[in-house]
């Protein structure tokens, strides 16, 4: 193991949130307001910690189960993603099949806490929630198997988005950028942000992710904000690795690039929820779709 | 409707009790399916006790066409053969009906009580209950099947709005049928303007729905002053069609607002906003209050315009068209906006004819309808609006048509804050006229209003009877939404954006 892998995992666990506030600002910045606090999301997940918790005498250990287990899903997802050009805390081959099935396991408990309640809204959300996901998981690893091609057949996450530099991109430059807007709209879907989800909608019936979650409080609602901003770095660290190709092999400027890349996803998030509206439910499937087509085209084009 | 035996009068005038003919049951019904079939619109419909305890129905019926009301009057006691299924229209009436006076109509596809009240006629209940239950406290429509599921939602809301319940049964993500049940707002407004017009009165209409407080005013003005024959100086018919179309500025541009933030597009919903706010402020310069409260008094209004703020009120005006215009704009010329709003909660003109729609709703499915058009009272009679109209009936359609009447309402206001003559703005407000009966239709933004002012041997009010446009219109966003999506249903709702206190009373 080595150090930077360390310093980074630690980074994750302490700078996620802020990405949500980066959002939030740039969001306010191009509306005109001058918006809650970079911290905000700090002040609500410490607030939530401090909270006792209600549980419904309809639910079970399922239920008071589901946030600790995705948080930790989670969490362990973040041990295999590698940041610029540093590898993960434990790289192995195949790990980013882990990766994908963490996340799932992640889903697995939200849905299955979700389910517990007995509530139309939570089962609508988690029906919801699975259909769109399931459409997600292949845009998002057959990105991987692409870019893993583009460098040569790496097979951890950490080898090949490591391995992407200048000449990757300059020898397959149009299958990584396919790629890189698969995992982009995965990016969006799976962190409930706008065309897929609004994530500031306090209308049960429009939400995905939200209505989910609309029964827990207090600590387990901090672990659901908490979980929900890790994941939104382990994907964004994804991209930021793909698209900020800087490899100097100096700890200190990959990571400060692919730090740099993880504001600049975070203000793109702004600008794209500053702009545009988001999609009928029914139209989310077909850009989902459309998303595994991209990485299937990437996949294609380095089939050579 | 020659030979009709109904009885014909023109609207702001008053008609003599005496005068509304009684018709037997058999006859009433005859006619009124009749003018209904022929055109006619039921403005409004209601019971009142008569001697012998027997209840006494009273039905005015709009022709737009010409622009003449008509009324007619029944007697019944505990049941009569129900209109509904031959006239959609009189669905929610007759429910009313039911509830308040214990009078079965029998035959009713869907007879449940609005509003959960006891019966005010004593020992008489529609459900024969011993005592009124909880309000939303009753059995909704439901499918049977094992993919069917249902969803309900309210009367507590995530939003900070008023208080509704909805039934949805539902297949998967799509809605098969959707009951609507309100009522728990009820406050008993109507029996507590007996005996007025008094210091109460106004306050009452006002803020019978808080959204149209100068709409209510302004209609419960127009019938006091039709009992009383008070003539309003002209400068007043001014002020008060200022206010009335600042508050359907108001909102509209918060409608349009509000249509975006439901669809996460911020731009406009931000714009919209503080728009929305400039738009209050107007009101307030008029009178000191943003949503016109204390405005319209009968006789005219009980604040005049300096010209310093007919000046102030210009420039605003100026900068409020610009910037609703820009808003406006950027909703149509997004894709996305457009991809959400077009096909979405569509009603066509035929299911909104049938219902009796009204308001931007029933202009949204290309049906020409507007008071201050067909029914003109005050400042209209003398300047006309053009009414604005757009044919597809869905959410897009009845955003387009509130952009067209900002529009349309802002082009108004700056011709009359332009000409507008010096002169008094209150007449003196004398005694209202005994045994009579006054009937005031107004176009709120929502859409028709209409109050109905019936008065005593004294000339007090013996009975007075609201017409909110909501009460027309629930009905339709339940049918908006028969095949949509789930998830599709707080767009279409904000399309409607109706009124629970109003219709609640």
């Amino acid at each position: 193991m080595r150090i930077e892998s360390a310093v980074h995992f630690a980074a994750a666990l302490v700078f996620a949130p802020l990405l949500l506030g980066i959002i939030n600002r740039t969001k306010a910045l191009v509306a005109g307001r001058t918006g809650p606090p970079l911290l905000q999301a700090y002040f609500d997940i410490f607030k939530l910690l401090g909270k006792g918790a209600v549980y419904s005498r309809a639910t079970t250990w399922v239920f008071r189960l589901g946030p600790a287990a995705g948080l930790a899903a989670v969490a362990l997802a973040l041990a295999f993603i590698p940041f610029g050009g540093a590898p993960a805390l434990f790289p192995f081959s195949g790990d980013f099949l882990l990766v994908v099935y963490l996340l799932a396991a992640a889903r697995f408990a939200t849905v299955a806490a979700a389910l517990d309640t007995g509530s139309s809204f939570e089962g609508m959300g988690a029906s919801r929630e699975t259909q769109f996901s399931a459409l997600a998981e292949p845009a998002l690893l057959l990105g991987i198997i692409a870019v893993a091609r583009a460098a040569s057949g790496a097979e951890s996450l950490s080898a090949c988005l490591g391995a992407i530099d200048g000449r990757t991109w300059a020898a397959s430059g149009p299958a990584l950028a396919l790629a890189a807007a698969a995992w982009f709209t995965v990016f969006l879907a799976e962190n409930a942000r706008i065309p897929v989800d609004d994530p500031q909608t306090h209308l049960e019936l429009t939400m995905i992710h939200e209505v989910m979650v609309l029964d827990h409080g207090g600590p387990d609602l901090g672990y659901i904000h908490y979980a929900a901003a890790l994941k939104m770095w382990v994907l964004g660290a994804l991209l930021a690795a793909l698209l900020i190709p800087v490899r100097t092999g100096v700890w200190a400027i990959d990571g400060a690039a692919a730090a740099a890349g993880m504001v600049l996803l975070a203000v793109l998030v702004g600008v794209v929820e500053s702009s545009m509206a988001r999609l009928r439910l029914v139209r989310v499937p077909q850009l989902l779709i459309a998303a595994s087509t991209l990485s299937v085209l990437a996949l294609i084009l380095l089939m050579r | 409707m020659s030979g009709s035996p109904l009885l014909m009068f023109e609207h702001g005038g008053l008609a003599e009790l005496g005068r509304v003919p009684e018709l037997a049951v058999a006859e009433f019904r005859a006619h009124v399916l009749d003018a209904v079939s022929g055109g006619a619109r039921i403005a409004t419909f209601f019971g009142r006790p008569a001697p012998g305890g027997a209840v006494r129905l009273l039905i005015v019926l709009s022709e737009e066409y010409t622009g003449i009301l008509s009324a007619a009057a029944t007697t019944v006691y505990d049941s009569y053969t129900a209109l509904t299924p031959e006239c959609p229209q009189a669905h929610w009436f007759e429910r009313e009906i039911a509830e308040q006076w214990g009078v079965v109509p029998r035959g009713h596809p869907w007879l449940k009580p609005i509003r959960f009240h006891p019966s005010y006629r004593d020992g008489k209940d529609a459900w024969h209950r011993a005592e009124a239950p909880a309000a939303g406290d009753a059995d909704f429509f439901r499918m049977e099947g094992e993919e069917i599921h249902e969803v309900a939602v309210g009367p507590v809301h995530a939003g900070i709005i008023e208080p509704g319940h909805f039934r949805f049964q539902c297949h998967g993500e799509r809605v098969f049928h959707l009951e609507i049940a309100l009522g728990y707002q009820h406050r008993g407004i109507e029996r507590r303007l007996r005996g007025g017009p008094n210091a109460r009165t106004l306050p009452y209409m006002e803020t019978l729905a808080g959204d149209t407080s100068i709409g209510h005013a302004l209609a419960c003005c127009e019938a006091l002053e039709a009992l009383a024959g008070t003539r309003v100086p002209t400068r007043a018919h001014v002020l008060r069609g200022a206010a009335l179309e600042l508050e359907r500025l108001a909102n509209h541009v918060g409608d349009l607002g509000a249509l975006a933030a439901d669809i996460g597009f911020l731009p406009t919903a931000s714009y919209c906003g503080r728009i929305r706010g400039d738009l209050l402020n107007m009101t307030a310069v008029l009178c000191g209050n943003r949503f016109g409260r204390g405005l319209v008094r009968p006789g005219g209004t009980a604040f005049d315009l300096a010209e310093e703020h007919v000046r102030d009120l210009q420039r605003r005006l100026r900068a409020a068209e610009q910037d609703t215009t820009g808003a406006a704009e950027l909703l149509w010329q997004s894709s996305s906006v457009m991809g959400r709003f077009e096909d979405t909660g569509a009603i066509t003109a035929e299911t909104a004819q049938a219902l009796g729609l009204v308001g931007p709703a029933a202009r949204a499915c290309g049906i020409e309808r507007d008071v201050r058009r067909d029914f003109p009272s005050g400042i209209f009679r003398y300047a006309q609006i053009p009414v604005a109209t757009f044919g597809s009936g869905d959410v897009f359609a009845r955003a387009f048509v509130r952009a067209l009447e900002i529009q349309r309402s802002i082009a108004f206001l700056k011709a009359q804050l332009d000409t507008l003559s010096p002169g008094p703005v209150l007449a003196p407000f004398g005694a209202c006229a005994p045994n009579a009966l006054a009937v005031a239709l107004v176009e709120g933004w929502r859409g028709e209003i209409c109050h109905t002012c019936l008065t005593g041997e004294d000339g007090r009010i013996d009975h007075y009877k609201v017409v909110d446009p909501s009460f027309h219109n629930w009905m339709g966003l339940a049918m908006a939404l028969r095949g949509q999506q789930i998830s599709d249903f707080p767009l279409c709702n904000k399309s409607f954006n109706l009124s629970y206190c109003g219709h609640d009373l």
